[in-house]
């Protein structure tokens, strides 16, 4: 069952240099269990996706077109056709929301206690004593030990994988059916990540709740995923399922990206890939393929096409699409 | 916290010993004998001016008079003997012959007058530098906005004494809204509405050129906060604008302020010099700038060391409230 489907989703950011396309044009949808990753470097419009679904963006400072569909407690309603004080019922309830860095993501002056109770609160009309006894129930179930006295602690008292699992705690008090989880593990040293990365499993199934996780790190991708769209330039250049992509991947851009995976099956020796030059200037684009300037491959395409025309995202296999000229019209 | 408090005090004690012992050698090592001073200017009598010199003590030697000093503020003292034999209590700061008083009765005098200004003032430019400053950086680049820019501006540029000044000019004596100050502070125990009468335009000129300062400096701690990643946390959370401003943004944009307010606050208490003189008010600061204009030397020590004093204790103050505001800095 889906539950969000993303449609011509832009975002651009007006400048006195012109318009910054963040996002141009994409579309996916999530369904219900699964976890959809969202994969690209700084700049590629993974997280500025997101906040355009959560409502996060300015209004005022930002252009904001297409059409988000998603199945709330309410019904159908659409994130970007919503007043943003009618989106706010659902933020936090619906859909929540953990952040890159759990250093600054909760505020110093409240006990991180106060915080969840807050969020249960503003979505619950009970007792605050229902909220923090929930509270202590999530505080526990994220794996913070002795949740009824830690409640009142403050989150300079935690280190950082222990407030990465307050933030989960504190995003899931509403039993949301959708988590955005933006770069959950980058702030945290590797053991730790990969401890979130297993909370966040086993909450998944035990809420049975959709994750759209955005990284860069194509190592989380792999353990944690089920589907995977590569984001290139503010738009979507492959996607496929997680399989798939690190078996067959379509785009050189993407190839690009797992070479550049150290892996411990590779001689020491062999150096990591690095995909040369900068991805392109957000205000004005390439005519062709944005990733054209960069591709090693590029000659394997006649006549430069890949630099005057702009390729459209087409399936490759069940599931599997990409963004290229190369394969084009071939099925697997 | 109460073995911090107790040790601060400490602390705060050896401070003002340092003080009040620098202030005594600046005087004591000034070119003025303050014997020949008592004596009126054209005043050539050795005798009488020796007779003074014992008299007030300053015959002798400077520790010895700096012991007596201190001994003074714990004990009282007296000057001469016999039928000319003049006593001041403990805590005694010394007998202005100018004034022919005990500083202490002259600052007991003169400090109800102050605080009572600088109170008025505090509780006015809060009210004024938080609200505006607020509303500026809620509608930033609004008329608001615009409105509290022009504000600050004419505040920060505006001397206070002018500013008096120009309220005397125009609301006493052009537009006849209020009567002329003439000096005559009534304590606000006698008679509560002819001390708000007469203290109502020092407050304004005084809170004017405080709150255009506090309005940018509320302006800038808003916006800034606004965009910490607590503050879009809050937001994902679901929690109404109102309250995400309200509670979230300025209990962390308003701290420092606690810290400004406090020591601002202090430095008035040590005087509003312009402020009580352009209106007559007879206050600490009056007191000083006279003292100075007659060299003379007990009350100039006595009220550098009360404003030294003011100051280190305010900032103990503020320092404990900063503790209960930020969990951070709270000592165990």
């Amino acid at each position: 069952m889906t539950i969000l489907d993303v449609k011509n989703l832009s975002v651009g950011f007006p400048t006195p240099d012109g318009v910054v396309r963040a996002v141009n044009d994409i579309s996916f949808s999530v369904s219900a269990g699964e976890t959809l990753a969202i994969v690209g470097e700084s700049g590629s419009g993974k997280t500025v996706t997101n906040l355009a679904l959560m409502g996060l963006l300015n209004t005022n400072t930002t252009q904001i077109s297409g059409s988000a569909m998603f199945k709330s407690h309410t019904g159908d309603i659409d994130l970007l056709g919503m007043d943003p004080n009618e989106l706010q019922k659902y933020r936090g309830q619906d859909i929540s929301m953990i952040f890159q860095d759990p250093m600054s993501s909760l505020h110093p002056y409240f006990s991180i206690g106060d915080q969840i109770i807050e969020a249960h609160q503003v979505h619950n009309k009970v007792d605050p004593e229902v909220s923090k006894a929930r509270a202590i129930e999530l505080l526990g179930l994220v794996g913070i030990p002795d949740p009824a006295s830690r409640i009142n602690s403050f989150p300079h008292q935690f280190s950082g994988g222990m407030r990465q699992r307050v933030m989960i705690a504190m995003a899931l008090v509403n039993n949301p059916s959708l988590l955005i989880a933006d770069e959950p593990t980058t702030a945290l040293d590797v053991t730790v990540q990969a401890q979130i990365l297993g909370l966040l499993k086993d909450l998944q199934r035990e809420f049975k709740m959709a994750i759209i996780l955005i990284t860069h790190d194509l190592g989380v991708v792999a353990g944690a995923a089920d589907r995977v769209n590569v984001m290139y330039a503010g738009r979507i250049v492959e996607s496929a399922g997680v399989f798939d992509l690190y078996a067959k991947p379509a785009m050189p851009y993407t190839q690009g990206l797992l070479d550049s995976v150290p892996r411990l099956d590779r001689p020491h020796t062999d150096r990591l890939v690095a995909i040369p030059g900068q991805p392109p200037s957000m205000i004005s684009l390439p005519d062709g393929c944005s990733f054209a300037p960069r591709c090693s491959r590029i000659s394997e395409v006649a006549g430069n096409k890949c630099l005057t025309t702009h390729p459209e995202l087409t399936l490759r296999a069940d599931n599997h699409s990409a963004r290229c000229f190369l394969g084009e019209g071939v099925r697997a | 916290m109460l073995s911090y408090i107790t040790r601060r005090l400490g602390v705060t004690f050896l401070i003002l010993l340092g003080v009040s012992f620098t202030v005594y050698v600046i005087f004591a090592f000034l070119p003025f004998d303050p014997a020949a001073l008592t004596c009126g200017k054209n005043c050539n009598d050795p005798g009488i001016i020796e007779a003074n010199r014992h008299r007030l003590g300053y015959d002798l030697p400077f520790l010895t008079q700096y012991w007596v000093f201190i001994k003074g503020l714990f004990l009282g003292r007296s000057y001469g003997e016999g039928a000319a034999l003049i006593n001041c209590p403990a805590p005694s700061l010394g007998y202005s012959f100018q004034e022919h008083s005990c500083v202490t009765t002259l600052i007991s005098e003169a400090l109800p007058v102050t605080l009572s200004l600088a109170i008025g003032a505090l509780v006015l430019w809060l009210i004024v530098g938080i609200g505006l400053g607020v509303l500026a950086a809620r509608y930033r680049g609004k008329f608001v906005d615009s409105a509290s820019t022009v504000f600050v501006l004419v505040g920060t540029s505006l001397p206070t004494f002018l500013t008096g000044l120009l309220l005397l000019v125009f609301v006493v004596i052009k537009w006849h809204l209020m009567p002329f100050p003439a000096g005559n502070y009534t304590p606000f125990l006698e008679d509560p509405y002819e001390w708000a009468q007469i203290l109502f335009l020092p407050w304004v000129t005084l809170a004017f050129a405080y709150a255009a300062l506090y309005t940018r400096f509320v302006r800038s701690a808003v916006i800034e906060t606004s965009n910490e990643d607590y503050i879009r946390t809050a937001r994902a959370k679901g929690l109404p604008e109102s309250e995400i401003l309200g509670k979230h943004t300025l209990r962390a944009a308003l701290a420092p302020i606690i810290t400004m307010a406090g020591l601002d606050f202090a430095g008035l208490l040590g005087g509003a010099i312009l402020t009580e003189s352009v209106f007559n008010l007879p206050g600490l600061g009056r007191l000083a700038i006279s003292a100075v204009i007659e060299y003379d030397l007990p009350i100039i020590v006595a009220t550098t060391l009360l404003a030294a004093a003011i100051v280190v204790i305010m900032n103990l103050i503020v320092d404990i409230l900063y503790a209960f505001i930020d969990p951070r800095v709270r000592i165990a």
